[in-house]
C-alpha cells in the first residue's frame, strides 16, 4: 500500500450544470511532510482541486464525479468533509468568511468541540495552536476587531487546531499585504519543517513560496501540465507557460542564463559565482541611497512632532514632470490635506501631491498607511478635515470589490456599448457580470467608473490586482498605459511592486498618513525590501532595473565589460 | 486649472459615509471590568433579574433608581457613552409611547386639556393619568433597552452560545452566526452604497434601482453564505454533537453578581408584594413616598453598583 497522506487516482470532475470538465483525469501523490505548490492561472482547477482533496467536492458542491480522492486511506466518496476535516485543515482566500464566531478562542475552540472532545482537551489544544502561531495575545479579542493578516492567522489556527496532517491551502495570502502575507507562507514552512504536516499551496505569487517548496503542480484547463521539482518546474514553465514564470527566472532566460534560480538567495549566489553581480549590486539605489546621492529634501520641518522627511527622487522623469508641471494644468491638485477621524487618529496627515495629465503614479504602502483614504478624497467621496483637493475634471475610482459596482443580470444594463468596447468587453454584451473571469470583472467595473460624456481626468484604482493571476495583471497594466497614453493620470494603491513597475512611471510610498517617498518608480522601488520587484532584489537595485527585461539589458552589459557572452556562461 | 471641486477646512466633515466608522453596532468587547470578568451564565442570570425587577415594578422612583443604576454600571463596566447612546435611543421609543397613551387612554379623571369631539375616537379628554401611566412604561422600556444594551456589550454572546450548545449544538452555532455576520453584511452594504456613489452618475435612484440595489446586497451575502458554509463543513459542524461542559472555578464577580441578581429580585418582589413601591394610576393617581421607599430606592441601586466596587482580578 502506497505512503501517500492523499492522492488522486483518475478525477474528474465537472461542477452542476457545467459541461467542462473542472478536473480532467487527475492523478498524483502527495507525501507526508511534502511542501507541494499548486501552480496555474485563474480558472484552471486550482481551487476545485483543493476542494476535492478536502470532501467538499463532490459532497457540498455536487456535480459529475469520477475517479478516487483518498485522504490518509479514507476515500472522500465515503467520507464527508466533517470526518475528513480531522485530517485536513482547509483555508481559503478570504479570512472574513472563514471566522465565524465571535471571538479567538471561541473560532479555535469550534472544530474541536464540534468533534466532541473534552473541555481540556479542547483548552489545551487553543493553547498549544495559539503559541504555535504566535497568537495568544488575540485569544480574548473579537474577530470583527483584527486586521487582515490577524484574521488569516486566526483561521490558519482554526485550521490546524485538530492538529491535521495535510493542510489545504487557496490563496490565503491575496487578500494580505506583503509583510502579512510573507509571515504567512513563513508560518507554513516553520509548521512544515516542525510538525511534518504536509501542504499543499495554491498560490500565483510563485516567487513568495517556491524556494520553501519540495515540488509543483501547475494545473492547466483541469489537467496535471507538470508535476516536478521546483527547478524543473521554472525550465518547464519557460517554454510550456511563461505567465508562470517568476521574474527571476524570467530574468535569467531573458539573459540566456541556466539553470532558472528557485528564489533571490540563489540567483544572487548564481550570479555572484559568475561575476555578475556588479561592485555596488549590495548597496543598491535604495530610498536610503537614492536620497543620499540625489539630495533628500524634508518637507515635515515645520512640523514640531518630528514628520518623517520626504525623500525626492529626482530621476529623468520627475525632469520631465518638472517641466510639464512649469506648464501649468494638473490633473489632481492635493494641498495639505489632512483627515482626522473625531476622537480617532489622523489617516491623513498634511498630504500634499500633484498629478499630471498622462502620469501613472503607484501609490504604496503597508495597510492603513492612507492609500485608500487618499484616493477615496480624491474622487470626493470623502472630505478632508483640513487642506484643499481640485481636479482639471472627474476622478473616477475603483474600489477593491469588483463586484460592488454589479447590479444587473447583464452587462449592457451595466455600461453603454462604447464604455464596454474601450474595456475589451465587446461580444460580451448578454452575459451575466457575476460570471465573468477574475479580470473580466475588474475590466467590467473600469467600463462602470469611467463610463459617461466626458472621460475622466484622473483615474483611481484601490488594490486593483488583489487575487489576479500574472496575465490578468498585464492585461490590466496594458489597458491602464492605454489609458495614460490618451491623456488621462492614473493612480494605483497597491501592494504588488512588480504591478507598480508595470503600470507605473512615479511611485509614492505612504507611510502613518504622510508621503515619505516620491520619485520615479525605477529608483524607488530598486532598493528597498518589501517595496521592491523580485528582479530589483536581485540585482540589488542596480540601475533601477525593476522588470526582468531592463535586469536582463543590465546583466548583458556586465557580460559585455566581462568580455563573456552570457550564453557562454550559463 | 479649473477647479471641479473644492474642500476647505470650512466643510472639513464626511462627505459620505464609506467605510470609515459610521457604522457602530453595540457589540461585545472585552473590557478590563467586574462584569466583563463575570462568567456569561451569571451575567446574564443578573441582566434578567434586572428586567424582571423592571417589569414588577412601577413606581416611578424606584424605576429612576433602576435607570441610573444601570447607567452607572454601565460606566462600571467601560461602557458609559455606548449607554448614553442606548438612552437617546429609549428616550425615542419612549416619547411616542408617552404621546399615544395620553391621546388613546380613557381612563383617567384628571383632565389637562380637551380636544372636543373626535369622531369615532369620542371625546378627546387629555388625563394627567394617562400622561403618568405612560411615563411609567417609558421608564420600563427605558430599563429594558438599556440592560439590554449593556449585556449585548459586556456579555460575551460566544460564552453564553456555549451554555445554549449543551442543548442544541446546531440552532446555538446558528445564532453565532447570525450575531458574527450581522456586522459583516452591514459592512457589505455599506461598501456596495460606496461603490454605487463612485458611478459617474452617482448612485441609482428610484425604487427600480433601489431593488436592484438590495438584490445585488443579497446575492453579495448568499456568496458570503456560501463560503461560511463551506467553511463550517470542513470544521465539522455535519457531525456536531453536545458541546462539551467547560469546569471553571467560582470567581469572586461569580459570587457577587449572582448575590446582587438575587437581592435585586428579592427587593423588587418585596416593594411589589409589601406596597412600599406601590403606584395606582387610574382612575386616579396615587404615588405614595415614604422613607420605605426611599429606602427601597438606594437598596436597589446599592445591590445594582455593589459588584461593580471589587475591582480585583479583572485586568485582560
Amino acid at each position: 500500500m502506497s505512503g501517500a497522506i492523499l492522492s488522486f487516482e483518475g478525477v474528474t470532475y465537472s461542477y452542476p450544470g457545467v459541461q467542462r470538465a473542472a478536473l480532467d483525469d487527475v492523478s498524483f501523490e502527495l507525501e507526508p511532510g511534502e511542501f507541494c505548490l499548486l501552480a496555474g492561472l485563474s480558472g484552471h482547477g486550482k481551487s476545485t482541486l483543493l476542494r476535492a482533496a478536502c470532501g467538499l467536492v463532490p459532497h457540498f458542491h455536487g456535480g459529475s464525479f469520477a475517479g478516487r480522492v483518498r485522504l490518509a486511506g479514507l476515500d472522500t466518496r465515503e467520507h464527508g468533509p466533517a470526518r475528513l476535516g480531522t485530517l485536513a485543515g482547509a483555508l481559503f482566500q478570504d479570512p472574513e468568511t472563514q471566522l465565524v464566531m465571535s471571538s479567538v478562542r471561541s473560532e479555535l475552540a469550534l472544530a474541536q468541540e464540534s468533534r466532541g472532545q473534552s473541555a481540556a482537551a479542547v483548552a489545551r489544544g487553543v493553547e498549544e495552536v495559539a503559541l504555535a502561531l504566535g497568537i495568544d495575545h488575540l485569544l480574548d479579542r473579537p474577530t470583527h476587531q483584527l486586521s487582515g493578516g490577524e484574521q488569516q492567522r486566526v483561521a490558519l489556527g482554526a485550521a490546524l487546531a485538530g492538529r491535521p496532517r495535510v493542510l489545504l491551502l487557496d490563496e490565503p495570502t491575496s487578500q494580505l499585504d506583503p509583510v502579512a502575507g510573507d509571515e504567512l507562507i513563513a508560518l507554513l514552512r516553520r509548521l512544515n519543517q516542525e510538525s511534518d504536516t504536509a501542504i499543499l499551496l495554491a498560490e500565483h505569487r510563485l516567487e513568495r513560496c517556491l524556494s520553501s517548496a519540495d515540488r509543483v503542480i501547475a494545473v492547466r484547463d483541469g489537467r496535471i501540465a507538470h508535476d516536478g521539482a521546483p527547478r524543473e518546474f521554472l525550465e518547464w514553465a519557460a517554454g510550456a507557460e511563461p505567465a508562470l514564470q517568476t521574474p527571476g527566472a524570467k530574468l535569467f532566460a531573458l539573459a540566456g542564463l541556466s539553470p532558472p534560480p528557485v528564489g533571490v538567495k540563489q540567483a544572487r549566489a548564481t550570479l555572484r559565482r559568475r561575476g555578475l553581480l556588479g561592485e555596488d549590486a549590495s548597496g543598491g539605489v535604495g530610498i536610503g541611497a537614492s536620497g543620499a546621492a540625489g539630495g533628500m529634501r524634508g518637507a515635515g520641518d515645520e512640523d514640531a512632532r518630528g514628520a518623517p522627511e520626504v525623500v525626492r527622487v529626482a530621476g529623468p522623469a520627475a525632469r520631465v514632470r518638472a517641466r510639464v508641471r512649469a506648464r501649468g494644468g494638473a490633473a489632481l491638485e492635493v494641498r495639505h490635506v489632512w483627515h482626522e477621524i473625531p476622537r480617532g487618529p489622523a489617516i491623513l496627515r498634511g498630504v500634499d501631491l500633484r498629478v499630471e495629465p498622462g502620469e501613472s503614479i503607484a501609490l504604496m504602502g503597508r495597510n492603513g498607511a492612507g492609500k485608500s483614504t487618499l484616493l477615496r478624497h480624491a474622487a470626493g467621496l470623502l472630505a478632508p478635515t483640513r487642506g484643499r483637493i481640485e481636479s482639471s475634471g472627474r476622478v473616477a475610482l475603483l474600489l477593491q470589490n469588483p463586484g460592488d459596482y454589479f447590479l444587473h443580470d447583464r452587462l449592457d444594463r451595466e455600461a453603454s456599448p462604447p464604455a464596454l468596447a474601450r474595456a475589451g468587453l465587446r461580444g460580451l454584451e448578454d452575459r451575466n457580470p457575476r460570471d465573468l473571469s477574475g479580470g473580466e470583472r475588474q475590466r467590467l467595473a473600469l467600463a462602470i467608473v469611467t463610463d459617461g460624456e466626458q472621460d475622466p481626468a484622473v483615474l483611481a484604482l484601490d488594490e486593483p490586482t488583489r487575487g489576479m493571476d500574472r496575465l490578468a495583471k498585464a492585461e490590466l497594466a496594458a489597458h491602464l498605459q492605454t489609458r495614460t497614453q490618451s491623456g488621462q493620470a492614473v493612480i494605483v494603491a497597491t501592494h504588488d511592486p512588480e504591478f507598480a513597475c508595470a503600470c507605473a512611471t512615479r511611485a509614492i510610498l505612504l507611510a502613518e498618513g504622510r508621503v515619505i517617498a516620491d520619485g520615479p518608480t525605477a529608483e524607488l522601488l530598486a532598493g528597498g525590501w518589501y517595496f521592491a520587484t523580485e528582479t530589483a532584489r536581485i540585482l540589488g537595485g542596480a540601475a533601477g532595473a525593476l522588470a526582468p527585461e531592463s535586469g536582463a539589458e543590465l546583466l548583458a552589459a556586465r557580460a559585455a565589460t566581462t568580455a563573456t557572452p552570457l550564453e557562454a556562461i550559463g | 486649472m479649473s477647479a471641479l471641486r473644492r474642500s476647505s477646512p470650512e466643510s472639513g466633515s464626511h462627505a459620505g459615509s464609506g467605510a470609515f466608522g459610521r457604522f457602530a453596532p453595540m457589540l461585545y468587547r472585552p473590557l478590563a471590568s467586574p462584569l466583563h470578568a463575570t462568567r456569561a451564565g451569571i451575567a446574564a442570570l443578573w441582566a434578567l433579574s434586572l428586567m424582571t425587577g423592571a417589569l414588577l415594578l412601577y413606581h416611578p422612583l424606584a424605576l429612576a433608581a433602576l435607570i441610573a443604576a444601570i447607567l452607572l454600571a454601565g460606566y462600571g463596566a467601560g461602557v458609559g457613552r455606548e449607554l448614553a447612546r442606548a438612552l437617546r435611543t429609549a428616550l425615542i421609543i419612549g416619547l411616542p409611547i408617552v404621546l399615544v397613551n395620553v391621546l388613546v387612554s380613557r381612563e383617567g379623571l384628571t383632565v389637562f386639556a380637551r380636544l372636543g369631539d373626535l369622531g369615532p375616537f369620542g371625546q378627546g379628554n387629555l388625563t394627567v393619568e394617562a400622561l403618568a401611566y405612560g411615563g411609567v412604561i417609558a421608564l420600563k422600556v427605558t430599563v429594558l433597552v438599556l440592560i439590554t444594551a449593556l449585556a449585548s456589550l459586556a456579555i460575551d454572546p460566544d460564552a453564553l452560545l456555549r451554555i445554549c450548545r449543551r442543548l442544541s449544538f446546531r440552532s446555538a452555532l446558528t445564532t453565532s452566526l447570525a450575531v458574527r455576520m450581522l456586522p459583516l453584511l452591514a459592512a457589505d452594504a455599506q461598501r456596495l452604497a460606496e461603490a454605487q456613489r463612485t458611478r459617474p452618475d452617482g448612485a441609482p435612484r428610484g425604487a427600480r434601482a433601489r431593488a436592484a440595489l438590495l438584490g445585488a446586497v443579497v446575492a453579495g451575502s448568499l456568496d458570503r453564505a456560501m463560503d461560511v458554509a463551506a467553511t463550517l463543513e470542513v470544521r465539522g459542524f455535519a457531525t456536531a454533537g453536545r458541546a462539551p461542559r467547560q469546569q471553571r472555578p467560582w470567581s469572586r464577580h461569580d459570587l457577587a453578581f449572582l448575590v446582587s441578581a438575587v437581592a435585586v429580585l428579592a427587593l423588587a418582589l418585596l416593594g411589589r408584594l409589601t406596597g412600599v413601591a406601590a403606584f395606582t394610576s387610574y382612575p386616579l393617581l396615587h404615588v405614595p413616598f415614604g422613607v420605605g421607599l426611599l429606602v427601597l430606592c438606594a437598596a436597589l441601586a446599592l445591590s445594582v453598583l455593589l459588584p461593580f466596587a471589587d475591582r480585583r482580578g479583572i485586568e485582560l
